[in-house]
This record gives structure tokens, C-alpha cells and sequence, in this order.
């Protein structure tokens, strides 16, 4: 049987390799992932983002216990960043929701960041589709929301949630540039902290002067959570699901929020697929290490570097 | 990275991680008071090529061999298990032969334990 056939009959172990081979991006896994494709678009998928310690875990791990009892499988993707000194990464998510691994319902995987030329955004769709066609109903995809990469990766979720604890002070402040956008639901979490009404406050302000940008006529909510004591996490679910029907209740919506998914699906994984094979072939033909040598010489500069590297790959890409 | 059994202690775990870690590794961690199953589910689940047990607290005997027995039964006895921790002597040709790979104890150096796992295990393909 081919892998895609065992993963849709619910094959764990023919699902984590393939989700292996599409980290270490070995050819065979796109072919895979075409089998595959047919079987996927059932699953609702949310992302959650924030700060580290925020509790994106925690929440995660209540999430799951709700949407389980609701007689929902749920598969979660955990991304953890790598080290950028030596490519290693320590995985850790999984320590918060390990209660749930015996659940023959859930299948967690943790994934690293692995790096600028990791293809990250496009891993993690993947995976993603992988989850899907295992036929998880509910895709749980947690990152660290820093940097340009996670933000893509919670885009490409049906539903985001940002997560926030109070006295982030002027962090909110930053979370506007970027973040904010892509709110869905705000999670104000460790609620019984001091300082959660100047949070929230600010939220509010912040969300409401940007009343043009509510995304498909959605008013982003704001939730008082306590994960660690399940406080809220019922009413997370419950916008969760309020966010769906809203976006299911017109066609227009509907065929706009997939519109811009599948879009955004495909120019990353065009956009990944370029970064990668003119990387690897630059890399492995030691013309990058040659034109590095030629700039710190300072024989060229570097943009001439780069236009001769560029305009070389794109004749032979055009021929 | 797993701790087996009732097993409070888990900074010993998580120096190895950091050190496997800091030579380019992959580690994934799933904390304290892990049944033998729950470890094996993880790590079918993630695809792991080896699993490090830890254990301080004096059930190994039982413990390693049930995660090998549990790793068979599942068919991903491909897995290869190490352990480390704090064992009586006699106990250590024991765990090897029920197949635990490798057994390091108290004292060895981090770049040892690493330089173990860059020799003897491949990546599964």
C-alpha cells in the first residue's frame, strides 16, 4: 500500500515519517503530499501564536481536553525554534499535553524552525495537509509569534488566536505592527495577574481604532483565560466556533477566506521551492562560498555578486 | 528525552538535552512521570531516532524493558534505546541484554554521550 493510502486509513507510523521526510525535504515526500491532497480541506485548523511563556501549551493542552469531550479528533503541530549557533533544538511543547499521547484521538508532533532556508512556512502546511488527510477534525498549529515566518504560518489558519499575559506593557504596542492584523481571538492569559484591565484596555483600543481592518467583517473578541486552572478555555472554543460559522454564514466570505488560503498556500510553496533549489544547488556547486571570497576581498561588491548569481539561475531556470 | 516512572528529578534529563541540543541535535522532551507507553506513543508519534531514558529512582529494571517490549509490539523496534542514570552495577549487563543499548551513569562527560549517539545510531530511512 502507498503511504498516502496508509496514512488515510490512520497509519501513525506512515504519517510521522512522512512528516519527517517533509522537514528533511526529501523528494519523495512531495509525491506523497500529491496523493494526499485529495483527502485534505475537512480539518478546521487554528493557530496559536504569542510570546514564549505566555501559555500557548497549556491552552493548547486544555483545548484539547474540551474538543475531545466534544467528540472532536484533533491532531497539534508544535514548532519550537532552533538554535541558530547549532542547528539543534530542544522540543518542549509536548511536556505541557504528554497527557493526552495515550489518546488514540490526538497526535501531536513538534516540529523546530530549522533556519532561514528551512522552509518553515511550507513544512508546516504540510504537515498540516498531513493531518488532514489523517482525518483530524480540528489542526492545532502553535508557534512562537516572533518573526515573519510564525506570522505566515498562523495566516494560513481558519481561526488565529493571539496569546497575552498582562504587564506586557509596551509590548502590545509592538504587537500592532504585524501581529495584530491577524488576530482572530485575543487570549489575555494568567488573567488573575495585575494589570489584566490596562491589558485588556489597551487591546480594545488598539482593536477598535482599527475598525476598517476587522478582517471579513469579524470583531476580533477579547478572552480572560486561566489555562493552567481551565478558565475560559470553553469560551475560547465557543469563538473559535463563532469565528467559523461567521465565516461560513455568506458564500462571499466563505469563498474569499479560501480564496486567500489556497493563494497563500501556493505562492509559499513556489516562493520556498525557489529559496531551496537555488540554495542548495549555490551551496553544493561552491559557487556561493566563491562569490563570499570574491565580496570579502573585496574584489565585488555585493550586489554585483548577486546579480551575476541571480540572472545566471534565471536564464538556465528559463531555458 | 524521557523520564520513566515516579522519577522527580529531572535535571540530569535536561542537561542531556541541552547537550545534544548544542551539537545540532533534535531533542524532544516529554517531561516528568512518563508511562512506558506514553514514552513509546511519543515517540512513534515524532519520529524519533533514538529515545534517552532517564531514571534516578531505582525502577529501571522494570521500566527500560517494558519501553523495548512496547516498542516491539508496535513494530518501531527500529528505535534505538539508551539509558542513563544511576543503576546498581549488576543491573547494567541486564538492561543490555533485555536491549538497551547503551547505558551511561554518573560522571560521564556530555561530549561522550553525544559522540555515542553521532557513532551508533543512524538516521532510520
Amino acid at each position: 500500500m502507498g503511504i498516502a493510502k496508509r496514512i488515510v486509513a490512520g497509519d501513525l507510523r506512515a504519517a510521522a515519517r512522512l512528516i519527517r521526510d517533509i522537514d528533511d525535504m526529501v523528494p519523495e515526500a512531495r509525491e506523497a503530499l500529491k496523493d494526499l491532497y485529495p483527502f485534505t480541506g475537512k480539518a478546521y485548523v487554528v493557530g496559536i501564536t504569542g510570546a514564549p511563556g505566555v501559555g500557548k501549551s497549556t491552552l493548547v493542552d486544555q483545548m484539547i481536553t474540551h474538543l475531545r469531550k466534544a467528540g472532536k479528533t484533533v491532531g497539534v503541530l508544535a514548532v519550537d525554534p532552533t538554535s541558530p549557533f547549532s542547528g539543534g533544538a530542544i522540543l518542549g511543547d509536548r511536556v505541557r499535553m504528554q497527557r493526552h499521547s495515550m489518546d488514540e484521538g490526538v497526535f501531536i508532533r513538534s516540529m523546530a524552525t530549522r533556519g532561514a532556508f528551512g522552509g518553515l512556512t511550507q513544512s508546516t502546511r504540510s504537515a498540516i495537509d498531513v493531518l488532514d488527510a489523517m482525518g483530524k477534525d480540528y489542526i492545532l498549529v502553535e508557534t512562537v509569534g516572533v518573526g515573519q515566518d510564525e506570522i505566515d504560518i498562523v495566516q494560513s489558519a481558519d481561526t488565529t488566536l493571539i496569546v497575552l499575559v498582562p504587564g506586557m506593557g509596551d509590548d502590545i504596542q509592538a504587537l500592532k505592527a504585524g501581529i495584530l492584523e491577524v488576530g482572530d481571538v485575543f487570549i489575555v492569559n494568567k488573567a488573575d495577574r495585575e494589570g489584566v484591565d490596562r491589558t485588556v484596555n489597551d487591546l480594545r483600543l488598539m482593536i477598535e481604532m482599527d475598525e476598517k481592518r476587522y478582517k471579513n467583517g469579524w470583531k476580533p473578541p477579547i478572552l480572560l483565560v486561566q489555562a493552567v486552572f481551565d478558565k475560559g478555555v470553553k469560551e475560547t472554543i465557543d469563538e473559535i466556533e463563532k469565528h467559523a460559522a461567521h465565516i461560513k454564514a455568506s458564500s462571499e466570505t466563505r469563498s474569499k477566506a479560501r480564496y486567500e488560503k489556497v493563494r497563500n498556500g501556493l505562492a509559499e510553496m513556489i516562493k520556498d521551492r525557489i529559496v531551496h533549489e537555488v540554495f542548495s544547488d549555490l551551496i553544493e556547486s561552491g559557487e556561493f562560498e566563491t562569490s563570499l571570497q570574491l565580496v570579502l576581498d573585496k574584489k565585488i561588491d555585493p550586489y554585483t555578486a548577486c546579480d551575476t548569481i541571480i540572472s545566471k539561475r534565471l536564464r538556465q531556470g528559463s531555458k | 528525552m524521557a523520564k520513566p516512572g515516579l522519577d522527580g528529578h529531572d535535571r540530569g534529563a535536561r542537561i542531556i538535552a541541552r547537550a545534544y541540543r548544542d551539537a545540532g541535535f533534535e531533542v524532544v522532551y516529554t517531561g516528568l512521570h512518563q508511562t512506558p507507553e506514553e514514552i513509546v506513543q511519543a515517540a512513534i508519534q515524532e519520529d524519533v531516532d533514538m529515545i534517552g531514558l532517564s531514571s534516578l529512582a531505582g525502577a529501571h529494571l522494570y521500566l527500560f524493558p517494558r519501553v523495548i517490549e512496547l516498542l516491539e509490539q508496535s513494530g518501531a523496534n527500529d528505535i534505538v534505546v539508551c539509558g542513563g542514570g544511576i543503576f546498581p552495577e549488576e543491573d547494567i549487563p541486564k538492561l543490555k541484554k533485555a536491549g538497551i543499548k547503551e547505558i551511561f551513569t554518573p560522571g560521564t562527560p556530555l561530549s561522550e554521550v553525544v559522540a555515542w549517539v553521532e557513532e551508533n545510531v543512524e538516521a532510520r530511512r
